[in-house]
């Protein structure tokens, strides 16, 4: 213990003579610096992990876009009767079926608007206000333009992704889905 | 340790606690990346996908290189 070289340089953690140290100490020495630099060493290592975990999410959406980039398109869809949405009523639809809610608003007599339910700031349900042309998400106060779905005020950084619609024949069909990053 | 090193512990230590900031700085770079690429991938931009993966797997390919620069150091 007491024989200490450049890499077996062996410090107590109280930094007291080795003479002074309790017996299991001196029968089982641990050289600190030593472990501090296996520490740092093996710490660097799990960093490694996480980098390594962030470059496969990375390329895990680039999968997920290959994969979406074979699928069809979206086929135009029924999703209402024009008689039975009253000016400033809304309905909830699915578009594709299965896919999270949709909401569909009758904003006057000729315009509908219609949009993914989910706020994108934490995906809470979004409450049409018609009267004030804005969608209200009650979860963290975000407000978004009804005409457009821009984000007004609140959290929301992103517009609500739009659902594209035709009005024909006294129906309204949702075409398409548009994402939107601003 | 049996191993003799081109630099003594000390200076081994000093080396390691740089390569630990500047891991770290790395990382929360493709912290960023990762959360920038999210965001725009849901809100339907794809076009940044490519260059982003490439940039985080440059990171991650960095990050090796220094975990090996530091395994070189003690042969």
């Amino acid at each position: 213990m007491t024989n200490q070289t450049s890499e077996q340089w062996t410090v107590p953690p109280d930094g007291q003579p080795p003479e002074n140290q309790p017996h299991w100490r001196q029968d089982f020495p641990i050289d600190w610096p030593q472990d501090q630099y296996v520490f740092r060493r093996e710490f660097i290592k799990f960093l490694l992990l996480t980098s390594g975990a962030f470059t496969a999410g990375q390329f895990w959406f680039l999968v997920q876009r290959l994969w979406q980039r074979g699928q069809a398109a979206l086929p135009s869809q029924e999703i209402a009767q024009v008689n039975d949405m009253p000016i400033g009523g809304s309905k909830l639809f699915q578009y594709p079926q299965g896919s999270p809610a949709r909401l569909l608003v009758r904003v006057n007599e000729a315009t509908f608007v219609a949009y993914e339910q989910q706020c994108t700031h934490l995906t809470c349900p979004v409450i049409p206000a018609v009267d004030e042309g804005e969608l209200h998400c009650p979860c963290h106060e975000g407000v978004f333009d009804l005409l457009s779905g821009h984000p007004i005020s609140g959290p929301p950084r992103r517009p609500l992704a739009r659902v594209k619609l035709e009005v024909r024949d006294g129906k309204v069909y949702a075409t398409g889905l548009e994402e939107r990053t601003i | 340790m049996s191993y003799r090193s081109r630099f003594a512990l000390k200076q081994r230590m000093t080396i390691a606690a740089g390569i630990l900031c500047i891991v770290v700085i790395i990382i929360i770079l493709q912290l960023w990346l990762f959360t920038a690429t999210m965001n725009a991938v849901l809100g339907g931009d794809v076009s940044i996908l490519w260059p982003a993966a490439l940039a985080s797997l440059v990171c991650l390919v960095l990050n090796v290189g220094l975990l090996w620069y530091l395994y070189d150091l003690e042969r």
